[in-house]
């Protein structure tokens, strides 16, 4: 008699756990999951989620991860239906694969929005993650790390209340567990947490993380790295005191053989953090270049291409933009070259914006310098890309900003000359102002001028009286005799007819 | 009388020649005259001529001296002048030279030096012919040994491949689909078939495992037998004692640990309770021996009608920010020098 009792439960169970089972792995396909919701299946896992078995409530948790995985809909859903306090709840209790099953869940739904992420900690998530990085499982700990590097990704305040829940030290633990997975995702929650304000990078420094951080640089694991380096860049962008901190982890030059790994990620976040090193100050500036930082990236620059090679033109921009010194050093190191080129290949207008501005900032600061990245053939292209119809008002602005610095700089006159061609007038102005500061004290360069076209091109400008450039104009036909200027103006052939004809010949 | 008598005969003769005397003398006496004139006139001119001289060479010394003094002054003028002048030439031209000095020493150290500049590109620009050499090798050698562990990878791939198809293998009478009779040599597969040894038989696993702690469930059978024990642990291990001391040795807290940090203070609390607790008399008392009976006077800065003000223990002196002209602090109004600020402070940008 009692068997028979026995065997109904039995088979409800069974039951229970095949549907579980069912839909978790209905879930983990995006093509079921409108479906599933439709069925109703938020309200179903719901009570599963208390089950007596273990096994059905872990599944069923799963299934809800992956549900909420989904889109922010269904997160919103697992909100809404008052999952989550429960998930809290059993996070203390459970056994360890529970545990790693809800904090999934809790980083599905977190990882929407900050909204949703507001309503994972305002249902007291963060201290029971937080317990669960004291775990002795590592696979706990992760999921526990991940959960929280979601919920501190969203905003500052969010990333403060995981800090105030006193995450920081045990994800700084973690970093130094022997799993590999872990400590990845430990250092992305570090990063997370790193990157939205000064306080909250001082906190992670203050717990010791870039030690630890640093001896991972060379680790081969290249997911591991990509991280590390993120992390290490979001601490480094705040300030100048924890880029120094930084560098005082003695990264350098150990970080730029990671501007060789085969990962473009790695590579990308290499590149930025030597950028937001180098932007603080010329002192940090000049410590990478001496480490032979700007080689490095100067061939970086060349090797990739697209969004991964950004950082790297940004860097020698930030690095050049500090003194003159510095920007002598780009150029030595063949960086005008590499940034020419990018400017001139890459098709996307925020790079070549930034190319434009990184030799904008190498040019401005004298004559040599101007002269380097004259020679180097930038001035037409950064014309082209300032006059080109579809440029994005950025590129425009920030082409017209270099080649105004880098003109009024320049007094090499060759590399001048084509601009007076097909500059329109806002840049021909500087291109003549250089000429005209040039042509009074250089016998050469003024035989030069008329034999190569120049003057002629001067005298067909047209400029307002009372202008600059008309002030300047008039000081270059200075420099010249009455009769070449007028041989050169528009129209003098008509005046020699003219006067053919108003002759009167002697008889 | 004969004299007069002879001189009456002469006086003819003395008459006679008292007249020729008288006229002799009336005759010369013009020419006497005049010689006397032209005597006395020399005489005299030379004695006015005598003291004429006199007081010239009188003038003349006095002159002389007089010119004397006046030209030694003006020399002494003279000389202090262009003392004065060589000496100013002298230490423009050696503060020319301490200013050269200076200005060069102090261009080459903190604004520009040319030479440590050239030599700094240079050496940076050797730097970075080491750097790039040694990303290249670096590169070069991840990229062998990552080739190398693809190869053994697949190595192993292959060896697997090949140990799970060894029945493709061809025997002395039947040729394998790898060793074709019609070619001069076998396939390459067929080598790699040859040189492994066959997968030995996988042994029939369990269908279910007997005890899964991930996924549990609780019906699940109990193991009939325990699992076999472990070999029997050798080695020299301590005695049981000594391990059982060490498991059961008492906590000892550093000092730091155990004491309470507000201990102090918690300990005068329970002091003074006590002692206003074991207290006969509230009234404090006072001993005979003190002479005045004076009550204690406290300050009038430190005491009001409201209680007590922390005057001497928290400020000292009277704040009325209200009154300030400003509200920043003052700051002295002598600019800073800013030659001085720099000294020792930054350096040339061309050096390292």
């Amino acid at each position: 008699m009692s068997r028979q009792v026995l065997q109904v439960f039995e088979q409800y169970q069974k039951s229970r756990t095949q549907f579980v089972q069912t839909v978790a792995e209905l879930a983990s396909r995006p093509q079921n999951i409108e479906t599933l919701q439709n069925a109703g299946v938020m309200s179903l896992l719901r009570p599963l989620l208390l089950d007596i078995v273990p096994t059905i409530q872990q599944t069923a948790a799963l299934a809800l991860g992956r549900l909420a995985n989904y889109n922010d809909d269904l997160a919103e859903a697992v909100v809404r239906g008052d999952i989550l306090p429960q998930l809290v709840y059993s996070l203390a209790e459970q056994n360890r694969f529970y545990k790693k099953a809800a904090a999934f869940v809790l980083r599905a739904v977190a990882k929407h929005s900050p909204q949703l992420a507001q309503s994972v900690v305002d249902c007291g998530a963060l201290d029971a993650l937080v317990i669960c990085l004291e775990e002795f499982d590592p696979g706990v700990k992760e999921s526990a790390a991940w959960a929280l590097g979601y919920i501190a990704r969203h905003n500052a305040e969010l990333a403060q209340a995981v800090v105030d829940a006193g995450a920081v030290p045990l994800l700084v633990l973690c970093i130094q567990e022997p799993e590999l997975s872990l400590k990845r995702i430990a250092a992305s929650a570090l990063s997370d947490i790193c990157k939205h304000s000064p306080e909250l990078a001082q906190t992670v420094v203050d717990a010791g993380a870039i030690a630890h951080l640093a001896q991972m640089i060379l680790n081969p694991d290249a997911k591991l790295k990509r991280q590390v380096f993120s992390a290490l860049s979001q601490i480094a962008k705040h300030s100048v005191d924890l880029a120094e901190m930084v560098v005082e982890a003695e990264i350098f030059p150990a970080v730029l053989t990671c501007l060789k790994d085969p990962d473009e990620y790695v590579k990308k976040n290499v590149a930025t953090l030597i950028r937001e090193i180098s932007k603080h100050t010329p002192e940090l500036a000049q410590l990478i270049v001496n480490a032979g930082g700007v080689a490095a990236v100067v061939d970086y620059v060349g090797e990739t291409r697209s969004n991964v090679r950004l950082p790297g033109i940004m860097m020698l921009g930030y690095v050049a933009a500090h003194s003159e010194n510095l920007a002598m050093a780009v150029i030595v190191s063949k960086g005008v070259v590499q940034l020419a080129i990018a400017l001139s290949e890459e098709p996307e207008d925020h790079i070549q914006a930034a190319a434009a501005w990184a030799l904008g900032q190498i040019g401005r600061h004298t004559p040599e310098h101007a002269k380097a990245v004259a020679v180097a053939n930038v001035l037409p292209k950064l014309l082209q890309c300032y006059l080109r119809a579809d440029a994005s008002e950025d590129l425009q602005t920030k082409s017209k900003k270099a080649l105004k610095n880098i003109l009024q700089k320049c007094v090499h006159l060759p590399a001048l000359e084509p601009l007076l061609h097909d500059a329109p007038s806002n840049i021909l102005k500087h291109v003549v102002g250089q000429f005209s500061k040039v042509l009074p004290h250089d016998s050469k360069a003024r035989r030069l001028f008329v034999t190569s076209g120049g003057l002629k091109k001067i005298q067909e400008i047209k400029a307002d009286t009372g202008t600059a450039l008309a002030e300047y104009i008039n000081t270059i036909n200075n420099c010249y005799p009455e009769e070449i200027v007028k041989y050169y103006s528009p129209g003098y052939s008509d005046a020699l007819l003219e006067r053919v004809e108003q002759y009167a010949p002697k008889v | 009388m004969a004299a007069m008598v002879r001189l009456l005969r002469q006086v003819e003769g003395i008459v006679e020649d008292s007249y020729a005397r008288k006229n002799e003398a009336e005759a010369e006496r013009e020419k006497e005259y005049t010689a006397v004139v032209t005597v006395q006139a020399w005489f005299r001119a030379s004695r006015v001529r005598a003291y004429m001289k006199h007081l010239n060479s009188c003038a003349t010394v006095v002159q002389k001296t007089w010119r004397g003094f006046l030209g030694r002054r003006f020399y002494r003028v003279l000389v202090k002048n262009s003392v004065f002048i060589m000496k100013l030439n002298y230490y423009n031209n050696m503060a020319t030279n301490v200013q050269k000095m200076w200005r060069g020493y102090y261009i080459r150290k903190y604004v520009f030096n040319y030479y440590s500049r050239k030599r700094y590109l240079e050496a940076l620009q050797i730097k970075n012919e080491i750097i790039r050499s040694e990303l290249e090798d670096y590169a070069e050698q991840q990229d062998v040994m990552r080739k190398r562990i693809e190869e053994q990878r697949e190595k192993i791939r292959q060896e697997r491949e090949a140990r799970k198809n060894h029945h493709l293998i061809s025997t002395h009478v039947i040729p394998g689909v790898y060793n074709s009779p019609f070619l001069p040599f076998p396939a390459e597969q067929e080598y790699i078939l040859r040189s492994v040894k066959p997968l030995p038989h996988s042994k029939r696993q369990a269908t279910k495992s007997s005890f899964d702690p991930a996924w549990a469930s609780y019906n699940d059978k109990l193991p009939k037998s325990l699992p076999p024990l472990a070999e029997k642990p050798q080695g020299p291990f301590r005695r049981p004692g000594s391990v059982q001391q060490q498991r059961y040795k008492p906590f000892q807290p550093t000092l730091r640990v155990s004491t309470d940090f507000y201990g102090l203070e918690k300990a005068r609390e329970i002091l003074k309770g006590e002692e206003w607790v074991t207290r006969y008399n509230d009234e404090i008392f006072q001993p005979f021996t003190r002479s005045d009976a004076r009550r204690y006077e406290p300050l009038m800065h430190s005491t009001s009608m409201f209680g007590h003000q922390p005057y001497g223990t928290k400020y000292f002196r009277e704040e009325q920010l209200d009154k300030h002209v400003t509200q920043l602090p003052f700051k002295s109004l002598v600019p800073p020098i800013p030659i001085l600020d720099k000294l020792n402070d930054t350096y040339s940008q061309g050096q390292v």
